[in-house]
């Protein structure tokens, strides 16, 4: 594996387990970062094979955690990073429940950045998807226009403030940058491999039905 | 422990003449956060700082929800490095925590792996003909505004002391993972001993309680929030938290992430409508303030016209009282020029009884 925070990320884990210790994903998932370690750590291709088709790599919320607690200064959250990255490269991820979610996130996350230049704006937190948000929030998305234009008067409009309206020209620059650093690519493979996998699985392919169903689906087998 | 141990981990931040770059988090949930941090640094404390119109997210939410590889992200930063250079700056300052983290991870990474620096200049020539410079000096806001903290005390209005009792305030506080998880040289205190925002606190007055689940992070997750079916993930940790808290009996909670600052709000909210659980010591919650809020408050900002934090879902008034802050609640939810726009829908957290409450487990 090429990526460097494979190399920033292990060398010799001792196995004592202190990323699981502290890690907010292992205390929540049947999850266990020091095996995963482990199991690379191995450089049996089966075994890591069989890691990126499986649920357990996509539990890891990247807090970092285990970074500043691992006594040989590894980090097993760059490994997670590294292995979702190729096996999203390679099409496995569409195999476990967890995995699929990323076409989720390449539509939610990854499109805003392109079509807004943010990763998130108002209008796209949408009360029905989010009612954790709570009733403050429903107040703020029906009356944006009333409510931002007081803390920014760049709202949705050009000029320097937040939310300010992110011109034709730097949505064209982001746009290159993604096309020569692979980043498109990375989208298009995750809507190619989703929408293959949503056909197998009796989909029309990855369509709204599809997107709402990752988005929404806990099989509640990963505790 | 010494108490002191925090001052292994300090950093150089620099006193003027920032390039400003603002947060996707910040500006939807904070955008009074973001306007008066523009105000404290240039009408309170007189320094320059520039407000860019050009820069964009740095992605980090995607490259963090692994949409976004590294090449990329790398190259959006560099760009806007590049833009700081354009502008004529080189003291970088950010407004997320995510975006602080990803700024260090670079740095670090490209002096690591200088064929990786040299790869990133040459893809961001190739995709806006721009070339850059690394920045001077990295800051977080809150590094900041830190570095400022006893100029603010001698401006400040009152301090983080209860008007009724005379007592200081007992405060939370929270850095977040990417403030110092990653490079923990980087943040004030680093990881282990948190200072970048207890050090206001005690310049202002305050008392920084100490609680178990200090370091535990507040259950953001990334892909563990944003995907709806795995937030278990992200309230679960946000109740570990919370629980570990509220024996110390806050009288609010101040955070460095805006993610964080987020979270912890809401996701009372949610726990309230769950469980019927509320941590604060008057039967609603505990608030919680950005770094900024809690600066603008004791320098005499108005709570709603100018902080914005009516779009907290945990009402603030309790703290505002303890402060010996006068407020209209009437102009609590005002639109555009005082336009009367109706107010949310009263919740548990807010003292709503429970007979009217609006059950998300239902």
């Amino acid at each position: 594996m090429e990526d460097v925070r494979m190399k920033e990320g292990l060398s010799a884990c001792m196995n004592c387990g202190v990323c699981t210790a502290v890690c907010p994903a292992a205390a929540f998932y049947n999850y266990d970062p020091r095996q995963i370690v482990s199991i690379v750590q191995t450089r049996d291709d089966e075994a890591i094979e069989e890691l990126l088709k499986s649920e357990e790599i996509w539990y890891c919320g990247e807090c970092m955690s285990c970074r500043p607690r691992c006594p040989r200064g590894n980090t097993p959250g760059y490994v997670i990073q590294a292995l979702r990255t190729l096996s999203q490269k390679l099409g496995y991820f569409v195999e476990s429940e967890k995995g699929r979610q990323q076409l989720a996130l390449k539509r939610t996350v990854g499109d805003n950045i392109l079509r807004t230049g943010y990763c998130l704006v108002p209008t796209a937190i949408k009360p029905e998807l989010h009612p954790e948000q709570g009733t403050v929030w429903r107040w703020i998305f029906d009356h944006d226009q009333e409510i931002y234009p007081q803390y920014s008067e760049a709202y949705n409009k050009s000029g320097s403030g937040a939310l300010r309206r992110t011109s034709d020209e730097t949505l064209e620059e982001l746009r290159r940058i993604f096309d020569i650093t692979g980043g498109t690519e990375m989208f298009d493979s995750i809507e190619r491999f989703s929408d293959q996998k949503a056909k197998q699985m009796g989909y029309e392919g990855a369509d709204e039905e599809y997107f709402l169903d990752v988005y929404t689906r806990n099989s509640n087998e990963h505790y | 422990m010494k108490r002191s141990s925090w001052t292994d981990y300090q950093k150089e931040i620099a006193d003027n003449d920032y390039y400003y770059a603002r947060s996707c988090i910040r500006q939807n949930f904070f955008p009074g956060s973001e306007k008066v941090f523009l105000s404290i640094l240039g009408k309170d404390l007189g320094r320059n700082i520039y407000d860019d119109p050009l820069h964009t997210s740095c992605t980090g939410i995607g490259y963090h929800s692994d949409v976004v590889p590294l090449e990329t992200i790398m190259t959006v930063v560099a760009r806007q490095f590049a833009l700081m250079n354009e502008a004529g700056y080189e003291n970088f300052t950010s407004s997320c925590i995510t975006s602080f983290g990803i700024y260090t991870e670079l740095l670090a990474t490209w002096e690591e792996f200088p064929e990786m620096l040299d790869k990133t200049r040459e893809n961001l020539y190739k995709a806006t003909g721009r070339e850059f410079k690394i920045p001077k000096n990295l800051a977080h806001t809150s590094d900041v505004i830190f570095h400022h903290r006893e100029e603010i005390a001698q401006k400040a209005k009152r301090k983080l002391v209860n008007a009724y009792t005379g007592e200081p305030l007992r405060v939370v506080e929270h850095i977040g993972c990417h403030y110092a998880k990653i490079f923990p040289k980087k943040g004030v205190g680093g990881s282990e001993f948190p200072y970048v925002l207890a050090g206001m606190v005690e310049s202002w007055g305050g008392e920084i309680v100490d609680y178990p689940e200090r370091r535990h992070c507040c259950g953001f997750g990334f892909r563990n929030y944003l995907v709806q079916a795995n937030r278990g993930y992200s309230i679960a940790n946000s109740h570990k938290k919370l629980e570990s808290m509220a024996p110390q009996k806050p009288d609010f909670i101040v955070c460095n992430c805006p993610g964080c600052s987020m979270f912890l709000d809401k996701w009372q909210y949610t726990i309230a409508e769950m469980e019927g659980t509320t941590y604060g010591q008057n039967g609603q919650g505990i608030p919680v303030l950005t770094y900024e809020e809690m600066a603008g408050l004791i320098l005499g900002y108005d709570p709603w016209a100018d902080l914005g934090m009516q779009m907290h879902q945990v009402d603030v008034e309790p703290l505002l009282d303890k402060l010996g802050i006068e407020y209209d609640p009437a102009a609590k939810y005002l639109g555009r020029n005082g336009k009367y726009i109706g107010k949310p829908e009263a919740a548990l957290i807010n003292g709503c009884s429970e007979d009217r409450l609006y059950k998300i487990n239902r």
